[in-house]
């Protein structure tokens, strides 16, 4: 294993240091490991809280910011934070309106967040969780921990925080994001492991002409192995199963998203072969991202994530935004 | 520390309960390495690790405030491990704790019976949290059926060295059986039947803590 790193059991800590002192607008609790903005809560407003396990970068700090988080936990290494940091940060962000948590839909992520919000209630304050579960690959749900949350997690961080940012209540920024995630869909293709600093391996191994369909973000295997195929086939196996599962006729906002080893160049190729394979099927991109986004240290591969684009939820994307990873209209 | 080891009708009181988790400690230490390769196989390979990091926090906690019951005690390794290991791990194993602490209150000592009867609360806790069943490929795989062997146990009026002894068997049985199942539960269901042919990492850490008590009652 050859990593950027100190030790493996300081990766998460020294990250954050570096990332306090990359970013002036964000502060960093290297106690509890949550990473907030700098300048104080807006009396009044739904306090968005989300987090999880780290090596998803930029997911979740990279997206702390106006018009997005208040505040992001980050656990170790692909492991949810515990419930005193999730506690930690929502005391520290809460600003009298509650706190809307945004849980990606993990056993761990799920447990550890609804302890917090307990411990939470017992002190007075409000708050709300939504489950983003959007990963199609898993067909099973009845007999597994359930769809798993990945790209629509950004989606939904973003709309969810431009409408907190104009001042609306928990339950109404709550509706929303459990609107964008029941409108959004992924599925991600791995075309190689992924190494975690305290494995020091591996998680999986692939075939050199290999490719795993269906890839959750911590090296969950999908739904099958299949043989390597150019870009344009990879994307239509993508398309094909996202649009399966819901019908996305019409306008959508698109995500290609690196899974944190695939060079832009190969991300720009697929999201030219997602357009046409969309095309094909009346889906019409009114909204994109290219990038790597919600990633997986340094595995190989993309995800693709469709939304159902309201005008509503579109003015929402628009909406000013100015975090580390995301920027716009400000 | 107290020098209670042996407890057979007499009670089992806080020294005999530190013992455990001391000895726990040591033994997911140990077997660190063998829990994360079960948890590569099916889950991410972090299990040992997290579960060992959460053990040397609760040693702290331990000798930071020693506690002065049987159920402070597995009160406090309830909530460092819920505080620590992070994961599903980390509720999971903390809740099953912390509920046998609450079950426990404050009496000095413990006799068998009441042990048994503080598991099955701690086993109540831990399917309500996590919301598996037998059969699932997952810790209550092992509690469960170990739950059951330690109250028929103490039912029958066996030693607690004896009715421990009985549950660390069936405990390490449950586990095993954990092999030839397909997991619906946790990270590794997403593995649906691939996950088959391999022991589930949980049940391999609750059969440790199981043995690890039946040690500490002889």
């Amino acid at each position: 294993m050859k990593k950027l790193i100190n030790t493996p059991e300081t990766v998460v800590s020294d990250a954050l240091a570096g990332m306090a002192a990359a970013h002036s607008s964000l502060t960093v609790d290297s106690e509890h490991r949550f990473v907030r903005r700098a300048a104080a809560a807006t009396a009044g407003k739904t306090a968005l809280v989300s987090g999880g396990g780290s090596g998803h970068e930029p997911l979740h700090a990279g997206f702390v910011g106006f018009g997005m988080l208040d505040a992001a936990c980050a656990g170790e290494v692909f492991t949810s934070p515990v419930p005193d940091q999730v506690l930690a940060a929502a005391r520290a962000v809460h600003a009298g309106a509650g706190v809307l948590f945004l849980v990606k839909n993990y056993t761990g992520d799920v447990l550890n967040f609804q302890m917090a919000a307990e411990l939470l209630e017992d002190e007075g304050i409000a708050s709300r969780s939504v489950l983003v579960n959007d990963d199609v690959a898993v067909e099973d749900s009845l007999y597994t921990a359930g769809r798993r949350g990945t790209g629509a997690t950004l989606f939904a961080e973003k709309i969810a925080g431009a409408l907190a940012e104009r001042g609306a209540d928990l339950a109404t920024v709550a509706a929303m994001a459990e609107q964008v995630n029941a409108n959004s869909r992924s599925f991600g293709i791995a075309l190689g492991p992924s190494t975690t600093p305290a494995a020091g391996q591996p998680g999986f191994e692939l075939g050199e002409n290999e490719v795993e369909l269906g890839i959750g973000i911590h090296g969950e295997p999908g739904r099958r192995r299949a043989p390597m195929a150019p870009a344009a086939e990879l994307a239509e196996i993508a398309a094909d199963a996202v649009c399966t599962d819901l019908d996305f006729t019409g306008d959508a906002m698109v995500m290609v998203n690196g899974m944190g080893a695939t060079p832009l160049i190969e991300l720009y190729v697929v999201f030219d072969a997602v357009r046409r394979a969309l095309a094909g099927r009346n889906v019409w991109i009114v909204r994109n991202l290219v990038g790597n986004y919600v990633t997986s240290l340094d595995m190989p591969g993309f995800s693709l994530t469709l939304c159902r684009a309201g005008q509503d939820m579109l003015e929402l994307w628009d909406a000013p935004v100015e975090t580390p990873a995301l920027r716009w209209g400000r | 520390m107290s020098e209670q080891r042996v407890a057979g009708t007499a009670g089992m009181d806080v020294g005999f309960f530190h013992a455990w988790i001391d000895r726990a400690g040591e033994q997911v230490a140990a077997e660190k390495d063998r829990l994360t390769a079960l948890d590569a196989a099916i889950g991410d390979g972090d299990h040992g690790t997290n579960l060992s990091r959460g053990f040397g926090a609760v040693r702290e906690a331990l000798a930071a405030r020693p506690p002065g019951s049987p159920g402070e005690l597995l009160t406090l390794v309830g909530t460092t491990l819920i505080a620590k290991v992070g994961g599903a791990s980390g509720p999971l194993y903390g809740t099953v704790f912390r509920r046998l602490g609450k079950a426990l209150g404050e009496a000095e000592t413990v006799d068998v019976r009441e042990l048994a009867t503080a598991f099955q609360a701690g086993l109540e806790g831990l399917t309500k949290l996590g919301g598996a069943s037998v059969g699932d490929k997952t810790m209550v795989d092992v509690f469960a059926p170990a739950v059951d062997a330690l109250r028929a146990a103490a039912a029958d009026g066996a030693s607690a060295g004896e009715a421990l002894s009985l549950a660390a068997n069936v405990a390490e049985a449950g586990a095993r059986e954990t092999i030839p199942r397909r997991a619906r539960k946790g990270r590794a269901s997403y593995l649906g039947e691939r996950s088959e042919g391999h022991e589930d990492p949980g049940a391999a850490s609750a059969a440790l803590l199981w043995r690890a008590l039946a040690r500490t009652a002889v």
